[in-house]
C-alpha cells in the first residue's frame, strides 16, 4: 500500500468460527457480551438504535465512539456508524466518521464472519490541516526511525 | 500522482529539509529569503531543499513580485500514517477475543 489517503479505504477481516450464526449474533448484539470482547457500550439492539462505545481516552479523544445502527438483520447482517476520535490524534484515536459492517454466512461446520470497517480516507488526512500539536510527533517518530536506519 | 510514504520519509530524513519544513509549520508562509536567514546555508541550497519538499507534496509555493513564498502542507505527512495497519491490528485483536468468548459461552 503506498497511498492510504488517495481514496476512502476500508479494513476487511474474514474468519470462519465453529459456531452457529445465532450464537455469534448474540455476541455481536448483546451489550454485556460485546463488552467482553470489544468495548464497554450501551448497545441498543434495534434498527436506528444509538449507542456509544467507551474506550480508554487517548490524547484529545475522550474515548467515546458514537454509533447508530443502520442495518439490523438477525442473524445475518449488522451495520453501525462509528464516529469518534480527535483530529489532533494521529493514527489510532484519530477522528473517524466511518462504518462497521458485520456479515455472517453459515458454512459447513460453522459461520463465516466478515467485518468491514470503511471510511478511512481523505477526511482523516484533512486532520492535518487544522492540526498544530500532532505533526511534531510524526517527525519525532521519523527521527527515531532514521536514526535506526543509520 | 500522490507521493508515497517512502518519498515523504526520505525527504524528511534530511535534517535541513526537516528544519525548513518545521519552520514553515511553525511560522506560516515564508519567503525564500526569510528561510535562508535561519538556515545557515546558501539561498540556492535552500531553494533546492524547498524543491525537494515541494515534489514530496510537503510545501506549496507561489510567486509574488520577485519573491517566492512557501507554506507547509501538513497534509503531505498523511502517507506516513498507516491507518489501515493501526486499525487492522485493533480488529485482529478484538476478533481473537470474540473467538475466545464464543468458546466460553454456551450455544
Amino acid at each position: 500500500m503506498t497511498e492510504a489517503t488517495a481514496a476512502t479505504r476500508s479494513i476487511v477481516m474474514e474468519r470462519t468460527m465453529p459456531h452457529p450464526p445465532e450464537k455469534i449474533w448474540r455476541a455481536l448484539t448483546q451489550s454485556s457480551l460485546i463488552a467482553e470482547w470489544l468495548m464497554e457500550n450501551d448497545f441498543e439492539a434495534r434498527l436506528g438504535g444509538r449507542f456509544q462505545f467507551r474506550a480508554k481516552p487517548m490524547g484529545n479523544w475522550n474515548g467515546v465512539v458514537d454509533c447508530e445502527i443502520t442495518a439490523f438483520e438477525p442473524p445475518r447482517r449488522l451495520v453501525y456508524t462509528w464516529k469518534g476520535g480527535a483530529v489532533q490524534n494521529l493514527g489510532y484515536g484519530t477522528a473517524l466518521d466511518s462504518v462497521v459492517e458485520w456479515t455472517l454466512t453459515p458454512v459447513a461446520g460453522g459461520t463465516r464472519i466478515r467485518m468491514e470497517h470503511s471510511g478511512f480516507g481523505p477526511q482523516n488526512a484533512s486532520a492535518y490541516e487544522t492540526m498544530s500539536g500532532g505533526w511534531p510527533r510524526v517527525l519525532e517518530r521519523l527521527e527515531h526511525a532514521s536514526a535506526r536506519q543509520g | 500522482m500522490n507521493p508515497d510514504s517512502g518519498t515523504v520519509f526520505r525527504t524528511l530524513a534530511d535534517p535541513t529539509r526537516r528544519s525548513l519544513f518545521e519552520q514553515l509549520c511553525r511560522e506560516g508562509e515564508q519567503t525564500v529569503w526569510m528561510l535562508t536567514r535561519h538556515a545557515r546555508i546558501s539561498q540556492p541550497a535552500v531553494s533546492k531543499h524547498l524543491a525537494a519538499l515541494k515534489s514530496a507534496g510537503l510545501v506549496h509555493d507561489r510567486h509574488e513580485g520577485r519573491e517566492r513564498h512557501y507554506r507547509a502542507v501538513a497534509r503531505g505527512l498523511s502517507p506516513l500514517v498507516d491507518w489501515l495497519g493501526l486499525y487492522g491490528a485493533f480488529w485482529r485483536d478484538r476478533l481473537d477475543r470474540l473467538e475466545d468468548l464464543l468458546e466460553r459461552i454456551d450455544r
